[in-house]
């Protein structure tokens, strides 16, 4: 190992950070606990940026960059390294993760100052960058679960950060079992990946799968595509798609920058990382890439009509979480690996900054999140309103910030998709044109009209929907926003200190010049971040257009199809009209005309509260999984198994003695006769015995 | 000729006698008196195999007889220790019926 | 001849005596019954050559173990027995037991009555004292010393134990 980045150290400084403020932080004060944190944090972002700076492709460093630190499992033929794994990919995640990392830990010493439990947030968030970093740089898939596991751990920690609230601790138990499901699914892909292939080690496998003779494009439903299904599914809980989306929304619960950091910027991508990592299986499983497909597509738009009818500043942003990372997991269905990583990293820009800038504005009103009681905040808050303003204008995909390249590119791929290409697509645009709606809706509803804190009488029906699905009626008339406890009576309204602004400028701006290194060829530029991952992408043997033809016993074509730049052309003009629509109806809706709502939502009723409930998906799932499985455990379980059996047997094993005891004590009676005949019967046995002994010789 | 058996049986007789007697009688001297009986018939079987076994060579049969010098002795002191114990229980429990001396059960 | 027809007779009056010992109610007929048992088996004892043991018998264990018995009886003044809720332990498994026992032991005896040789009145010096003094001042020498402590153990024993409480 001739050039030795010690990769090990960017995981393990955000975890001496934990160490330390974990277990003697109570005794800090505030200052000396952001300090140890920040500077782990710093080191290790220092750290990424000098390794990725050394290992820059081109360089003297070949790419992918193994180091292995020993063998953590040897069990047979099987066994599993401590080992990093440093390539064009895993660079891009290092970075965002540490990068906007660091800055949502800035952020956090302004917004959590007035908190308690100072220490234990920092500490908390210190872990979660540990576990964050070995599930990026790990190179098998046993430490990346290691990794996986601990995010889960860390989102539970953080998300019931409140947790002497009761719908805190709800939503973080929320997150941590529907995660669990997921994991489920991921281990037995991982079970039927040793099986076949002996190891976890992301060369190996891949290596392994270059191997045609072996491992044919897998047409049917054989070992490839159930594993690729495993794994999306486990991918599908930590991401958030349709079917196991429900611990995102309520996990709001937590405070804003734990919101930023792992349910928008990093935990939540790590699914799609997984997916991006695994390319080589999917790619050679063209059933489970058509299901990847349009689950994502299904869950983007989904998750937009939800976001349409949410009155909580921080639910509309959960929404368009699942909604983004529903593009991202359709990137990856049209096998546009690079595209859906690309979208991630701007989403990573974007989405902290509007998380940020959301609990700018909260602190600023004083801890209310409902968006019906804030508005004409634009002039009181100038530096969050801007930058919430180019988060809003990135977010509908407006030229030229940077998910419009990066949306564009993914919209582009679906189209090519030959799987219903065309359909998805349009699917795409509409749902570009709700996110559109659904953003400058919280935009205006924010910023422009008057401010009508307290003054609104807000239906019982929306703090219904407001609460999470298990509140209850107490915590209900809770949710008057004070979901973070930013309520501290400064005196009106009032701007961030500048420790909370200065992330959201350095955010902002990269979310403006972020796309730029994406720019397509049609508009004039070179797509740098697509050749960038080309490597990595171009492990898997086969492509998408292979794999289809497979599926459809058909030949692949020699050659992709040409690219017509006209075409091009038009899929971003439908996209950006879309957009375009989106801001138009929101304006008219919510600034033009405000009482066009109230009459709309009158008129569709049923639908509205339908959507308003989230279509009921939470009640749907407590009916048909949480109440059966409530009731199989107390009554088979506890009632049966546990007091029944086990009880019984260790009560029964007490009383038998008892029992016998009883019996027995009978036999010391006091009584002389009854000994003297005891010996008697025994002394007539024994000869008896010995006689028997002594003739049967 | 007496049979070496018939001696035998007699002591066989005389033991399981001793036996019901002390399994059968309520009153504690005689159970005293009923192992005493016990210890006869196992001297007698002691007497019998010492003439037997002289009849027919064997060095030290006379041992026997020296057995039943000792079996006596030791009857002789168990007797004594015996009735002082019955007349220590007497004193304090008043009657000689054994089932009423049962303060030890559980 | 005469030597069974006199072991006969003695052995009758044994188990005769043993028989009363059990049938009788007051003590005292008990202890005479066991006198006549042990006066025979002196009688026995010298139909088998043993003479020494035959004059202990009647010495030691007739004359001053059952007038021990005697003594006590008359001491303690007991009555004869009452009835009292007896042990069925006793009934259900000590009776059995030592029928069985005795079953036992006689069906033994009779199967191997033929190898079993006979006994005789033996005309020799036999069981005389000086050939029982030389066995037990030589060859047992160590068990005639140690029942010389356990009887001074005994008689220890006895008075202790036969004192009144003050």
């Amino acid at each position: 190992m001739t050039h030795n980045l010690n990769l090990w150290v960017i995981p393990l400084l955000p975890l001496a950070g934990a160490a330390i403020n974990g277990l003697f932080g109570r005794h800090f004060k505030n200052a000396v606990v952001s300090f140890i944190a920040l500077f782990f944090t710093a080191l290790s972002f220092a750290w990424a940026v000098w390794a990725v700076w050394s290992a820059w492709p081109g360089g003297p460093i070949p790419l992918p960059h193994i180091e292995s630190f020993g063998t953590w499992i040897t069990a047979g033929s099987f066994s599993a390294p401590f080992g990093f794994y440093l390539d064009q990919l895993s660079m891009v995640m290092v970075l965002v993760v540490t990068g906007v990392g660091f800055l949502i830990h800035i952020y956090s010493v302004g917004y959590m100052a007035h908190e308690g439990g100072f220490y234990r947030f920092f500490a908390y968030l210190n872990l979660f960058m540990f576990f964050m970093l070995t599930l990026v740089l790990a190179n098998n898939y046993l430490l990346m679960f290691v990794g996986w596991e601990g995010v889960g751990l860390a989102s539970y920690l953080l998300i019931g950060f409140y947790f002497l609230r009761d719908s805190a601790a709800d939503a973080g138990k929320k997150a941590f079992i529907v995660n669990r499901i997921g994991d489920f699914a991921f281990l037995i892909g991982m079970f039927l990946l040793i099986q076949h292939f002996g190891t976890l080690s992301y060369d190996h496998v891949f290596n392994a799968l270059k191997d045609a003779q072996k491992f044919p494009v897998d047409a049917g439903w054989g070992f490839l595509t159930i594993t690729a299904i495993c794994l999306l599914i486990g991918a599908t809980g930590k991401s958030a798609q349709i079917p196991l989306y429900v611990w995102l929304p309520d996990a709001m619960e937590g405070p804003t920058p734990v919101s930023a950091l792992i349910h928008a910027a990093t935990m939540v991508t790590a699914g799609v990382y997984m997916i991006a990592r695994s390319h080589a299986i999917f790619n050679l499983a063209p059933n489970a890439l058509h299901i990847v497909f349009v689950i994502g597509c299904v869950t983007a738009l989904f998750a937009a009509t939800m976001g349409i009818a949410q009155t909580d500043i921080k639910r509309v942003l959960a929404y368009s979480t699942v909604s983004q990372l529903g593009y991202m997991v359709l990137a990856c269905g049209a096998a546009a690996y690079a595209a859906g990583i690309f979208h991630l990293m701007t989403h990573a820009f974007f989405k902290a900054l509007l998380f940020l800038g959301s609990g700018s504005v909260i602190h600023a009103v004083g801890g209310e999140q409902d968006m019906r009681r804030m508005g004409g905040l634009r002039t009181k808050i100038p530096v969050t309103f801007w930058t919430m303003t180019i988060a809003t204008f990135t977010i509908s995909g407006f030229w030229p910030m940077a998910a419009f390249f990066s949306k564009d590119e993914i919209l582009a791929a679906v189209y090519r998709s030959p799987y219903a290409g065309h359909l998805l697509w349009a699917i795409g645009v509409i749902t570009a044109g709700l996110t559109a709606f659904y953003m400058f809706r919280l935009w205006f509803m924010t910023f422009f009209g008057e401010l009508k804190l307290g003054a609104v009488d807000v239906g019982e029906e929306a703090h219904a929907a407001a609460a999470p699905a298990h509140a209850s009626h107490a915590s209900a008339s809770h949710s008057h926003g004070h979901a973070d406890d930013q309520s501290h009576g400064h005196g009106g309204v009032h701007e961030s200190p500048w420790i909370m602004l200065a992330p959201l400028v350095i955010l902002a701006a990269l979310s403006i010049v972020g796309g730029w290194v994406g720019v397509p060829k049609f508009l004039g530029g070179h797509n740098e971040f697509d050749r960038f991952l080309a490597p990595v992408m171009e492990q898997s043997r086969t492509s998408i257009a292979e794999g289809a033809a497979a599926l459809q016993n058909t030949e692949a074509p020699a050659a992709p199809p040409e690219e017509k730049s006209t075409t091009e052309w038009v899929l971003t003009g439908m996209s950006v009209l879309a957009a375009v629509l989106g801001l138009f109806f929101a304006w008219l809706l919510y600034y033009k005309r405000p009482d066009l709502p109230d009459r709309i939502t009158a008129k569709i009723h049923g639908i509205y509260l339908t959507v308003l409930h989230k279509y009921y998906i939470d009640e749907g799932y407590n009916l048909l999984f949480v109440k059966p499985l409530l009731a199989l455990s107390t009554l088979v379980f506890w009632r049966g198994i546990d007091q029944g059996i086990i009880d019984g047997l260790v009560n029964g094993a007490g009383s038998a003695s008892k029992g016998i005891g009883n019996e027995l004590r009978r036999m010391q009676s006091g009584n002389i006769r009854s000994y003297a005949a005891w010996v008697a019967a025994g002394g007539a046995a024994v000869i008896a015995y010995m006689i028997w002994l002594g003739v049967s010789k | 000729m007496v049979p070496l058996s018939w001696y035998l049986i007699l002591s066989a007789i005389l033991f399981c006698l001793g036996v019901f007697g002390f399994l059968l009688k309520r009153n504690i001297i005689t159970i005293f008196m009923s192992i005493e009986l016990m210890l006869n018939a196992v001297n007698l079987t002691f007497v019998a195999f010492a003439n037997y076994w002289s009849e027919h060579g064997l060095k030290l049969a006379l041992s026997g007889h020296v057995f039943v010098f000792f079996v006596m002795v030791v009857a002789a002191a168990e007797a004594a220790v015996g009735l002082a114990i019955i007349i220590a229980v007497f004193r304090t429990r008043e009657t000689l019926n054994v089932d009423r001396v049962n303060l030890l059960k559980l | 001849m005469v030597h069974e027809i006199l072991f006969i007779i003695f052995g009758l009056i044994c188990v005769a005596g043993a028989v009363n010992l059990l049938v009788q109610r007051h003590p005292i007929h008990s202890a005479l019954s066991l006198v006549l048992v042990m006066a025979s088996l002196a009688l026995i004892y010298l139909l088998l050559g043993a003479e020494f043991v035959a004059a202990i018998q009647v010495i030691v264990y007739a004359g001053a173990i059952m007038v021990l018995f005697v003594f006590v009886i008359m001491l303690l003044n007991a009555g004869a027995e009452e009835h009292s809720p007896g042990s069925k332990i006793a009934l259900l498994m000590g009776v059995p037991g030592v029928i069985v026992f005795g079953c036992l032991v006689g069906w033994i005896m009779i199967h191997t009555s033929t190898q079993l040789g006979g006994v005789r009145i033996n005309p020799s010096d036999f069981g005389d004292t000086h050939n029982i003094a030389r066995l037990l001042f030589r060859d047992f020498l160590l068990p005639f010393e140690i029942t010389s402590v356990l009887i001074l153990i005994a008689i220890m024993g006895a008075v202790v134990l036969g004192r009144r409480q003050n």
